[in-house]
């Protein structure tokens, strides 16, 4: 049995890191207000989340046709169409690539799914140098941690963790923590990374069947940089990033960047189509239980997501206990409802990490149905007899005092002398987690049923 | 059976049912939006938003959200203008690199093979077909950079644009752009830009540290390419 | 002051049986900690000329073990909760996340026309009387306060008592404001994130407490930050929540009851 992530404790760390939880809720509910600036000024914007919505479900209900002519139209361009069932299957397609190519070093922009394959580590033990161009992604590679936001990887670190980290890692001034001079840094150190790649890996937004192209959209230009210098260029696509037309991407790369920071396009929006004058390009396509996911009646509009982001800026959970507390590729509402998918025994507890107050669904741009998959997710686990043994117990106990009437009524009658007589010490206990930081309520001495059989019982029926 | 021939039937068994149709792509009734300029009001009270519905606002609108994406323009009136304009702007530019009639540089695009020989330009010169007033941003393709990376290893970026050359919204462009004609397609929409460290927005991450857009119809050249 | 004479039984049972008789539904946690809710609520739907009845066996609507997955451990409530309210065409019951239990999930049990029917006459009070009653004036009240708003999660996002945040495109609405608004002396105060979650979520509360009491204290600070006297919910859950943190941080707030104050009482 796989050791399972405990989201909540990863979370109360980082909410004992007051000054970072604080900025961390402030900047990321920020790119929700943002977000609600953009979408204010779209009237349609309901009316786009329909079609992208049905677009998306079209699309995967007809899956294999989408599929079959990405493939033809792209060969035809000339890139090279590869397929991976699985994540070892992905990352061995990438390497043997590479080894062809006699590629020592390797820039990339961001790809969760490259993430999601653990791509880095099994190139790096083969002797690959791996560099991630993304600010963010950099940071965190810097970090030896996971991204923790799907679009701005390194949110929950403060200018002075970076600077400390560039301190160490680039060789700039620690005591320097303005962002420009940050950025700046980078920007002149990963410059000659990029001159000197022998190969540039992408991911993609959207695959496109009818053209037989990809979309990469980001606000740096990295993406451009790593894919139209290096003579190679290899972009690692999920198959539930087909969409059918040209004309659909209007849908779509009108609603990402509003979604996920408030602005109506990211800085670049590429799009690929066969090898640059001079290069070439392969297209991985990957599988990795997507198709399994898609046999889901519960879980499969789950694929539909365009990796915005907007359910994460939205979360409170995610905002107070930050991305890295999900111990998962993804994090936020998202990553609870796709990771346990992955590894159900590893992630059971994420389907709990969550108030189930369904803001997630309603920013949703595509429409999943976030909150609702959620609390499926929650059958799951109990019904498969994962429940945290407390729990499970105590809902056993609770769901039998409160199916009979009598057993309820004794229970609250014990419940009120405790509360109104254990005295303060051993009512605020280790074992008494609402008294950690709230006051027990105050027992009212009756009930709503006794005041009820006082003052109205004359007129009860039997 | 190789992985193909196995997703591509693991993807067939479980397609989900019934199918959805391919909805069509119907304009709703009511404005059509090409420039929001979002709103200040508390949640409970109905938004102040701009719209611009109208033709002859749509280059207007696009400036403003060049502006708002943090590119600038400028219009000018002639190739001189440009030229004069260019080196107003980047008076020390040792390396320009243009791909443009108006603008001779001191390096022709058209003679690059190599993008690594890109590396060292200063301010970077092309046209762009077609701008999107919504998003702020101008396209460029394989066509007009000629070598794709000018448009990102430039520091800075020079592009010029025909003000008749303006669609309202994506929809619109991605009417007309003829997606797949070329290898490469860009909507930029402003400066390389980043949000990564406490969500300080900062101009120049990695690509362009500027982007400039300088509002001229295609001019005959005047002072010849070299 | 409309004094509510009680029929006699025989009245009683024929008005029940012309669906015409509302059963009351309290939540296990008003019964136990916070009557003075139920009270409010019996009162007010009597003053209404509603002819209101408590089924004395009724205890919960299943849905803390039903949010953490346990579909067996709620089969049991949620029967009897059928069983206390099959006689009874519209069954009302001041709680946004219980109501929203019921007509939204309540399927341990099989769906019987009986199960169906209970399910599709649960109403939550503020629907009940702003859609069903359109009720619009509160004589018997006032509330010369400043009072802050909580719509909950489920209230809002399930049951739709106003327009979410989220849907910023849509005009805005909110019933329980167009109820408040009624009350004479009421001044609502806006808050800076007027329908972020409060942290309650049910069990979430206890097994997630770090970030569930981190979302109390910036909930319960929004509220103080912008002067708030009362902070007025439909749902007791929230403001016990609320409540929870207020108290241990020794804030001048109170909470209240939105059917304590339409009620104009008991506090």
């Amino acid at each position: 049995m796989t050791q399972a992530v405990n989201p909540e404790e990863l979370a109360e760390r980082f909410i004992g890191l007051e000054q970072h939880e604080a900025t961390h809720d402030r900047l990321v509910w920020g790119m929700r207000q943002n977000r609600d600036k953009s979408v204010a000024g779209v009237p349609e914007w309901e009316h786009l989340r329909e079609l992208a919505s049905q677009i998306k479900e079209h699309t995967l209900t007809h899956l294999d046709h989408y599929l079959e002519q990405f493939e033809q139209n792209a060969t035809k361009l000339g890139t090279h169409v590869h397929w991976a069932l699985d994540a070892e299957e992905h990352n061995s397609i990438v390497y043997s690539i590479l080894r062809d190519h006699g590629v020592k070093s390797l820039i990339k922009s961001k790809s969760m799914l490259q993430e999601e394959c653990a791509m880095t580590p099994y190139l790096q033990r083969r002797g690959i140098d791996v560099t991630e161009s993304d600010l963010g992604e950099r940071i965190q590679q810097l970090s030896k941690e996971p991204p923790s936001h799907i679009v701005v990887p390194a949110i929950h670190k403060l200018r002075s963790d970076v600077a400390e980290l560039f301190a160490r890692n680039l060789g700039t001034d620690p005591g320097n923590s303005d962002p420009h001079y940050l950025t700046e840094a980078m920007r002149q150190n990963a410059r000659p990374r990029f001159m000197s790649a022998d190969a540039g890996m992408t991911g993609a937004n959207f695959a496109v069947a009818e053209t037989g192209g990809f979309v990469v959209c980001t606000n740096e230009g990295n993406a451009d940089i790593g894919a139209c210098v290096p003579p190679l260029h290899i972009a690692s696509i999920g198959i539930e990033k087909l969409i059918p037309r040209a004309r659909d991407l209007g849908v779509f790369i009108r609603m990402l960047s509003r979604s996920a920071l408030g602005s109506p396009i990211t800085q670049y929006t590429s799009h690929f189509h066969g090898p640059r004058s001079g290069g070439e390009l392969h297209v991985i396509l990957v599988d990795n239980i997507r198709s399994d996911r898609l046999g889901s009646a519960d879980f499969w509009h789950a694929l539909k997501c365009i990796r915005c982001g907007a359910c994460m800026n939205t979360c409170p959970v995610y905002r107070r206990g930050g991305g890295l507390s999900y111990g998962a590729t993804y994090s936020g509402p998202i990553g609870v409802i796709l990771d346990p998918g992955f590894n159900l025994d590893k992630y059971r507890e994420l389907p709990f990490h969550s108030s189930l107050c369904g803001s997630c669904s309603e920013v949703c741009p595509v429409k999943i149905d976030i909150a609702d998959q959620i609390y499926k997710w929650r059958r799951v686990v109990a019904g498969n007899g994962m429940l945290r043994l407390t729990k499970q117990v105590g809902m056993s106990a609770l769901g039998a005092a409160l199916a009979h009437p009598t057993l309820y009524r004794g229970g609250e009658a014990v419940a009120q002398t405790a509360l109104s007589h254990t005295p303060r010490f051993l009512l605020y206990n280790p074992f008494n987690p609402w008294g950690k930081h709230r006051e027990m309520p105050t027992a009212p001495g009756h009930t709503f049923r006794t005041w009820y059989l006082k003052n109205r019982r004359t007129n009860e029926l039997t | 059976m190789n992985s193909r021939e196995r997703i591509l039937a693991s993807v067939r068994k479980n397609l989900p049912r019934p199918a959805v149709p391919l909805p069509a792509l119907s304009e709703p009734n009511g404005k059509r939006v090409v420039s929001a300029l979002g709103y200040k009001e508390h949640f409970t009270n109905l938004p102040e938003v701009q719209h611009s519905p109208e033709d002859t606002e749509l280059l207007s609108s696009f400036q403003k959200q060049l502006e708002a994406m943090g590119g600038r323009w400028f219009t000018v009136a002639d190739a001189a203008s440009v030229r004069a304009k260019v080196s107003e702007l980047f008076p020390d530019a040792r390396v320009v690199c243009s791909a443009v009639p108006e603008v001779p540089g001191t390096r022709r695009v058209e003679r690059i093979s190599d993008p690594h020989e890109l590396d060292d330009v200063d301010v970077g010169v092309v046209r762009s077909p077609l701008a999107v007033a919504e998003a702020g941003a101008v396209w460029l393709t394989q066509s007009e950079l000629v070598v794709n990376a000018l448009g990102v290893l430039a520091q800075h970026l020079i592009v010029l644009l025909d003000p008749s050359v303006v669609v309202a919204t994506l929809h619109d462009a991605y009417e007309q752009i003829g997606l797949g004609a070329s290898p490469y397609g860009l909507f930029m929409a402003g400066p390389s830009a980043t949000g990564d460290i406490e969500g300080v927005i900062i101009h120049g991450a990695q690509g362009a540290r500027s982007l400039t857009v300088l509002i001229v119809p295609p001019q005959a050249n005047g002072e010849g390419v070299a | 002051m409309i004094s509510s004479e009680q029929p006699k039984p025989a009245e009683l049972r024929r008005q029940r049986d012309q669906g015409r008789r509302i059963g009351l539904f309290i939540p296990c946690y008003i019964d136990a900690f916070f009557p003075v809710v139920g009270i409010a609520t019996l009162e007010l739907l009597e003053r209404l000329g509603c002819s209101v009845e408590y089924p004395l066996q009724q205890t919960c609507c299943g849905q803390p073990m039903a949010n953490s997955g346990c579909q067996e451990d709620s089969a049991a409530t949620e029967a009897l909760f059928v069983n206390c309210f099959k006689g009874f065409g519209t069954i009302v019951g001041p709680s946004g996340s219980c109501v929203h239990h019921i007509r939204c999930h309540f399927d341990a049990i099989e769906q019987t026309p009986e199960t169906k029917k209970v399910r599709a006459g649960a109403r939550e009070l503020v629907e009940f009387l702003h859609d069903d009653l359109k009720v619009e004036a509160f004589p018997w009240a006032a509330f010369p306060h400043k009072v802050g708003l909580h719509n909950s999660c489920s209230a809002v996002r399930g049951l739709g008592h106003a327009r979410p945040s989220e849907r910023i495109i849509e005009p805005y609405f909110s019933k329980t404001r167009d109820l408040l608004q009624k009350v004479p002396g009421v001044e609502l105060i806006e808050i800076d994130r007027p329908d972020e979650c409060c942290g309650f979520g049910g069990s979430f509360c206890v097994t997630d407490e770090a970030v569930s009491a981190k979302m109390a204290y910036d909930k319960v600070h929004d509220f103080h930050r912008h002067g708030v006297e009362y902070i007025a919910s439909a749902d007791m859950s929230c403001l016990m929540n609320m409540k929870g943190v207020i108290d241990r941080l020794k804030l001048p707030l109170k909470v209240i009851h939105i059917a304590q104050i339409l009620n104009g009482g008991p506090l």
